[in-house]
């Protein structure tokens, strides 16, 4: 089973809950999805609006966990400043940990990443941070706390998949204690399926979903995915092999003569 | 007094963060509100006094990612 900072769910898929064409579609996809986990975000109110509170009540009808994001901080300050507002909105200690770098590819920064997991994990925050497939800045992360670490496999939004699989395998190999989630970057159910393939506790993705065509069918492709990888995982796969080995056995093949 | 609200300027007759909220009709109550990028908890509303050139968040749920 797998366990979040003590809490236990049976889902390995963690879903976003933004940039779908509705949100009557959103919630259709999010149960086709079997997540038991979802991200939100906090953005400001306009004076008199009713926006933040109709989307929380389409959340709560879900009865699903809330992992609140620090998406668009580009600072530790402000991270740690979201991450404390969200917890007094949404009640939770967790905190789904952005600090990002670069808008282009909003690539995460680690110094600030660093910076505010120390900083939160001080004030007693369950820290998921997003980061890069780099086992320098996981391992510093871990050694500050995070019990959880959410790799990206690509950039967010751009349904590349693992680009650089074998950092990814190394990251799994050299962190067996800590929880491991691809964030951001998936495009597809196969994707889905390798991360866990390799041995990932679980992928956290949105927009292959939401931008889907049919966005609740390919929750439930995504859903297929990840148990497959997952099952996989837990089966044993072979490793690959430079030649051919036959699968049919060969004593008693037909029209077969021995060659002297 | 002039304040910053979600990063706009304005002029408010308010002292306080609670008659703020109603002054600019905030309704309901899920926010999260930071002063001056402190967090400011719900049951403290009341009590927060408010200074010209206060800087104010208030936020609530949305989709994310």
């Amino acid at each position: 089973m797998l366990t979040f900072y003590g809490k236990s769910f049976i889902s390995r898929l963690l879903i976003g809950t933004a940039l779908y064409p509705s949100p009557a579609i959103m919630q259709e996809a999010i149960r086709a999805s079997g997540a038991e986990i979802v991200t939100v975000s906090l953005r400001r109110e306009a004076a008199g609006g009713r926006a933040g509170e109709s989307f929380w009540s389409l959340v709560r009808e879900l009865n699903v966990t809330v992992l609140p994001n620090t998406a668009g901080c580009r600072s530790a300050r402000d991270a740690v400043t979201t991450a404390r507002l969200a917890r007094e909105l949404f009640g939770t200690q967790w905190i789904k940990l952005e600090v990002i770098a670069d808008d282009e590819t909003l690539q995460p920064d680690p110094v600030g990443l660093l910076e505010a997991a120390a900083l939160l994990i001080r004030d007693g925050f369950a820290v998921f941070p997003y980061c890069t497939e780099d086992l320098g800045v996981a391992m510093r992360l871990r050694d500050l706390g995070c019990r959880v670490v959410m790799p990206w496999a690509a950039p967010i939004g751009s349904a590349r998949g693992l680009v650089n699989r074998e950092a990814l395998k190394l990251l799994r190999a050299r962190l067996p204690d800590v929880t491991l989630v691809i964030d951001a970057g998936l495009g597809a159910p196969s994707h889905a399926a390798a991360a866990l393939e390799l041995g990932y506790d679980a992928v956290l993705l949105n927009t292959a979903v939401a931008k889907a065509a049919d966005p609740v069918a390919m929750a439930r492709a995504f859903r297929l995915g990840v148990q497959a990888g997952r099952t996989a995982f837990e089966a044993g796969l072979m490793g690959p092999r430079d030649f051919a080995s036959p699968s049919t056995p060969v004593v008693g093949t037909p029209f077969w003569h021995a060659v002297s | 007094m002039r304040l910053i609200v979600n990063g706009e300027s304005i002029e408010a007759r308010a002292a306080r963060l609670d008659a703020l909220l109603d002054e600019l009709h905030y309704l309901g109550g899920h926010y999260a509100i930071a002063v001056n990028d402190d967090v400011v908890p719900r049951a403290r509303w009341a009590q927060t006094a408010l200074s010209e050139g206060d800087t104010i968040e208030i936020l609530t749920p949305r989709q994310g990612g």
